[in-house]
């Protein structure tokens, strides 16, 4: 790994510094991700943000002033080396900065598409302190990631010779592919095992095609491969085969990215009336099973009054596909105000350039439905915001005798996920909260039992993304040193 | 990997698949079922378990093709390989010696019931079988329900075969006769709902094995949500077998109408495509 310092004072990035004063720098305005029209691109499942041409990205590149010590990296999930990769691309070194964003991140495509950046590396970027905007580092991540992957020079992250020592991974998701990624660069003898028939978890069945595409991922998960991980879909650790099969087949060290698979329903009347789903049933059958294909075998209501409870990023993704169904009317149904929506800020952009109608502090309070059982109508209650509550977001309180009947004919409830009960239920002494999440040392990802570690949404019980990559690394890093300390392995 | 290794047409419409699947096959118990996809652009369809031979590696489906993934499904033909199939998935049948345990099946319900039947006479049940189909035809494993159960009663509503009446007749003659301590029951929703009416009149604790609609069959999706005891449940992971007596059916078969007109459509299809051969 290299030496931030280090690499800063090499000739090249001091010369680079040098050649453009920070003022300078500093002025140029934040580079706008070209996307596709609005109006088009809601009728179809294209890709909506298009990318940096190499002249925006070194553009953009510029405008990092590559600070002596580097906070955006701090606010990294996974540390990427942000200042090293910014530089090669400005002086147009694309596929050394992939290099760089691949030596600790093992899905920078996907990272750079769906992070919130706004909330992470860019909060913390110097830029921000002077009161301007952020260097777009996650448009530049997605360049160098994307450049790299149309170039059909992909390269492959260099692994230590093998160790022999076999370690499984549950679940296939960012969790697990970032676990995987790391201890096979350590040398292990990597498996992952999958419980659906399809490798990526969330990327795949979750996150829809537009937003992050399927070959992106799957280009990802290839480089993976090629490093030596393997994949084992359709089995489920704990059914199909237990943790004493695995431990009996030799398997030294567990981790576990199960991922929060359970979704909340919001327990009022009408909730199970036909039409009504979660957002991971819709988007499941979207993604996954390519339900909106004539040519597939799995069904998908395409409503034409569709509301979307919720008001995170799986809800935004789900009214947006909605639209992209044939909805009339795509509608968001969130409790509070826009403001303390936890959805990216460009999703909701990109929602509302799409004519998604936003209903805030509204809450729905009960759903109507027809003889045949197929939801009609959806009350819903007027709210307003009190006081902060735990989480530090003002708390809807109910408008007394406020309520209004609004028409649809699809809901999409995305309040939230519980974790996945299969893994806690099968594997005996394992801590779990009263949530049902695993409980794991913060430091180390380790479990109560010593060879089993986990992360991701099984552990923090619904993120993002990034979040559980981050905690795959940390697993991988403290179950490489526990590993060590117990066998003696290097 | 999954490769069928024998096939048997207990009717027309109603197949025995025999599949490699040694992993499963170790795994599983009575009461679980795996999820099925056939094709790749195949729908994942639940199917409970009817049996499984660890020594072969082998579990076996009992298929009933009434829409487009179980058609497909019961076309494949030994040698062929189903695309995906994972489990052994949901909870076991709580088993134990509960005394006289009545097992009421219909159609390809039986087939899942095989192993309960197998796994309470163990446990030292006296089992009484009430196996009910609309006509003669759809009668499907009547020999081996036999030898298993202390008493077989065959029920068709036609009365092309065994007595003529519902399985509903059946248990109820069985509950006049004598004391039973437990029912368990296994067929169409609608089915069971009348079998769960009947055992409530007579105060006698029923288990029912829920066969709802899912797509990962992991507890991800909810669309196999139904209401027990007044309490939204997952089929896949809190079930399929629950208290039938807590169990809303008439939500339950509303829900599993939702796709109705869906499957029409592609059942038209299909048969369209298999005309032009």
């Amino acid at each position: 790994m290299p030496n931030i310092s280090e690499e800063r004072s090499k000739p090249w990035r001091v010369e680079l510094r040098q050649s453009m004063k920070v003022k300078e720098r500093m002025a140029i305005p934040r580079v706008v991700m070209p996307s596709l029209d609005p109006v088009y691109r809601a009728q179809n499942n294209e890709e909506v943000n298009l990318g940096l041409t190499p002249e925006l990205a070194v553009l953009e590149a510029k405008r990092c002033i590559d600070c002596p010590e580097p906070t955006c990296m701090t606010g990294c999930p996974v540390n990427i080396y942000i200042p090293q990769f910014i530089k090669q691309i400005e002086i147009g070194e694309f596929a050394e900065a992939a290099k760089t964003l691949k030596m600790t991140s093992a899905l920078p495509a996907v990272c750079g598409r769906v992070c919130p950046q706004e909330k992470q590396c860019e909060a913390k970027c110097i830029h921000v302190r002077t009161g301007k905007d952020p260097v777009a580092i996650g448009h530049l991540e997605r360049f160098a990631a994307d450049y790299e992957r149309e170039s059909g020079n992909i390269s492959v992250p260099e692994v230590a010779a093998p160790n022999g020592i076999k370690i499984a991974v549950v679940g296939s998701g960012p969790a697990g592919l970032s676990f995987a990624g790391d201890m096979v660069k350590f040398g292990y003898d990597v498996t992952v095992f999958e419980a659906l028939h399809e490798i990526g978890g969330v990327l795949k069945y979750g996150i829809p095609e537009f937003r992050l595409p399927n070959d992106v991922i799957d280009v990802e998960i290839n480089n993976l491969r090629d490093m030596g991980v393997k994949f084992m879909t359709n089995c489920i650790v704990g059914r199909t085969i237990s943790m004493e099969d695995l431990k009996a087949e030799g398997y030294q060290g567990v981790f576990v990215g199960s991922g929060a698979g359970l979704p909340r329903f919001m327990n009022i009347k009408g909730e199970n009336l036909v039409g009504i789903m979660s957002s991971n049933e819709y988007l499941t059958r979207v993604n996954l099973m390519d339900a909106a294909n004539p040519e597939s075998d799995t069904p998908v209501f395409k409503g034409k009054k569709v509301a979307v409870i919720g008001g995170g990023n799986t809800a935004m993704d789900s009214v947006r596909t909605a639209l992209r169904l044939g909805a009339e009317r795509a509608m968001i149904v969130y409790r509070r105000s826009e403001e303390e929506m936890p959805a990216r800020i460009e999703e909701v952009h990109h929602a509302k350039e799409e004519g998604i109608i936003f209903m805030t502090l509204r809450n729905p309070i009960e759903f109507l439905g027809n003889e045949q059982g197929r939801v009609t109508h959806m009350i819903v209650q007027e709210m307003e915001l009190g006081e902060p509550d735990a989480s530090g977001r003002r708390s809807p309180v109910e408008k007394p005798g406020c309520t209004e009947t609004i028409e649809v004919d699809e809901v999409i409830i995305s309040v939230g996920v519980s974790p996945n009960p299969l893994i806690p239920r099968s594997v005996e002494g394992l801590q779990l909260t009263k949530w049902g999440t695993i409980v794991v040392d913060e430091e180390t990802m380790q479990t109560d039992i010593p060879m089993i570690f986990a992360g991701g949404d099984i552990v923090r019980g619904g993120a993002t993304v990034i979040l559980a990559m981050g905690d795959g690394r940390k697993a991988a890093a403290s179950m490489h040193e526990w590993l060590q300390g117990k066998s003696g392995v290097s | 990997m999954n490769k069928i290794i024998s096939k048997e047409y207990f009717s027309d419409k109603v197949v025995r698949l025999e599949v490699e699947a040694p992993l499963i096959a170790k795994a599983r118990k009575a009461g679980h079922f795996v999820i099925v996809r056939v094709g790749e652009k195949g729908e994942r369809i639940p199917l409970t378990i009817a049996d499984a031979d660890v020594e072969k590696g082998t579990i076996t489906l009992v298929v009933q093709m009434t829409g487009v993934s179980s058609t497909k499904l019961g076309k494949l033909e030994v040698g062929d390989s189903i695309t995906d199939l994972v489990g052994p998935l949901g909870k076991a049948t709580h088993i134990e010696n509960f005394g006289t345990v009545v097992c009421a099946c219909g159609g390809v319900g039986t087939a899942p019931m095989l192993p309960i039947v197998r796994a309470l006479k163990k446990a030292g049940n006296k089992v009484i079988t009430v196996l009910a189909a609309r006509t003669k035809e759809l009668i499907i494993l009547e020999e081996q329900m036999r030898s298993l159960s202390d008493e077989l009663i065959v029920m068709t509503d036609d009365g092309s075969y065994g007595n003529k009446g519902l399985v509903t007749n059946g248990v109820e003659k069985v509950l006049n006769r004598e004391k039973v301590d437990l029912c368990v029951t296994i067929g169409p929703a609608i089915m069971m709902k009348f079998v769960s009416l009947l055992t409530k009149k007579y105060n006698i604790p029923t288990v029912a094995s829920l066969n709802t609609i899912m797509v990962d069959g992991t507890g991800m999706c909810g669309a196999c949500r139904v209401t027990v005891g007044g309490k939204v449940k997952f089929v896949c992971v809190d079930g399929p077998e629950f208290d039938a007596h807590q169990v809303d059916f008439d939500e339950m078969l509303m829900r599993l109408g939702g796709y109705k007109d869906f499957e029409r459509e592609e059942m038209e299809k299909l048969s369209k495509l298999d005309k032009e051969g």
